[in-house]
């Protein structure tokens, strides 16, 4: 919103309040996954039984031999996914604001799959991890690393619902131009899930 | 209709236009895949085919990843455009956010060094 649009709203600091309070929360989220992303960079190579994210590992127990357990491609696919579907949002809000139902909602469908697709890869990863043996208690790399990316899946999870919420809104035609405020604070939501997961992609996945 | 409604439904001044939201979303892409061809002449399968890269990598990293993180919050976020108070509740908490990684990160590294120098 320009300042020029500011000057009409009655309030305080003559913005939006709904908009403010959701950049307030985003604030605050960024403190909460500062702390989640220290603690995974603190215990960073601290574990001292494996499976380890990209060394091999032989446990001692059985003599086999665990590969790391990380798997770029996968998760490249998803990064790029999620990418995408922030780019997909923004253009289904310019359809919001400007009346196009046809845009508003292909972009918002193509943006809801790839939040799915992000989730499923996840939810595949995690149980790929536990197959391997590595669990929420088996070492600080579990533990971190779990609760890090767990807790960005929950966001995510969060923020299809959100989307999917006003999907169904624009299917009932109760999403048009002056209600787009609405879709615009789920979009700021949804970008700061990426942004989110641009910082763990490097730090999680591609950092030795 | 309310205050609310009228700022809403008036055209978003100064916002960008599709196209420059695709650009935006290339150059994204592209940063991405750059990050991930990093990691494979440094650790991957094509490790060493321009030397050793391992002092560069981490920098290289950030510097890829904060280039990216600041154009989905000018572009996308549109903090390139509103009002400048939407920036400062998000930068001011994002710059306390960085401090707090980096000093952990730093002090967990000087305890290391503490302790394997028997200290």
């Amino acid at each position: 919103m320009s300042d020029a649009q500011a000057a009409h709203l009655d309030t305080s600091t003559g913005l939006d309040s709904r908009k403010l309070a959701i950049w307030t929360f985003i604030g605050s989220e960024c403190m909460f996954f500062a702390s989640l992303i220290s603690t995974y960079v603190v215990y960073r190579n601290k574990s001292t039984v494996g499976p380890f994210p990209h060394q091999a590992w032989t446990d001692p127990a059985t003599g086999k031999v665990v590969e790391g357990v990380i798997e770029i491609p996968l998760v490249t696919v998803g990064t790029a996914l999620l990418l995408f579907s922030s780019l997909f949002v923004v253009l289904a809000l310019y359809g919001a604001q400007k009346g196009n139902r046809k845009m508003l909602l292909g972009w918002l469908g193509a943006t809801i799959l790839c939040g799915l697709f992000f989730v499923g890869m996840q939810v595949y990863e995690f149980t790929h991890f536990v197959h391997k043996g590595l669990t929420l208690q088996r070492n600080m790399f579990g533990a971190s690393f779990f609760t890090l990316t767990g807790f960005h899946g929950t966001h995510v999870t969060i923020g299809v619902i959100w989307l999917i919420t006003m999907f169904v809104l624009a299917l009932r035609k109760q999403l048009p131009p002056e209600n787009s405020i609405n879709l615009e604070m789920a979009a700021l939501y949804w970008h700061f899930v990426d942004v989110v997961w641009i910082i763990i992609f490097p730090v999680v996945y591609l950092m030795q | 209709m309310t205050a609310h409604a009228t700022a809403a439904a008036e055209p978003a001044h100064g916002h960008p236009t599709p196209g420059t939201y695709t650009k935006v979303g290339l150059v994204l892409f592209i940063l991405t895949a750059l990050e991930v061809a990093l990691y494979e002449i440094t650790f991957g399968e094509h490790a060493g085919a321009l030397g050793d890269l391992r002092m560069v990598f981490v920098p290289a990293l950030l510097t890829l990843s904060f280039a990216k993180f600041a154009l989905v919050a000018m572009f996308y976020m549109h903090l390139k455009q509103d009002h400048r108070l939407f920036a400062g509740v998000f930068v001011f908490p994002l710059t306390i956010a960085a401090i707090v990684i980096l000093a952990l990160a730093a002090l967990m590294a000087y305890h290391m060094a503490f302790a394997k120098s028997g200290g």
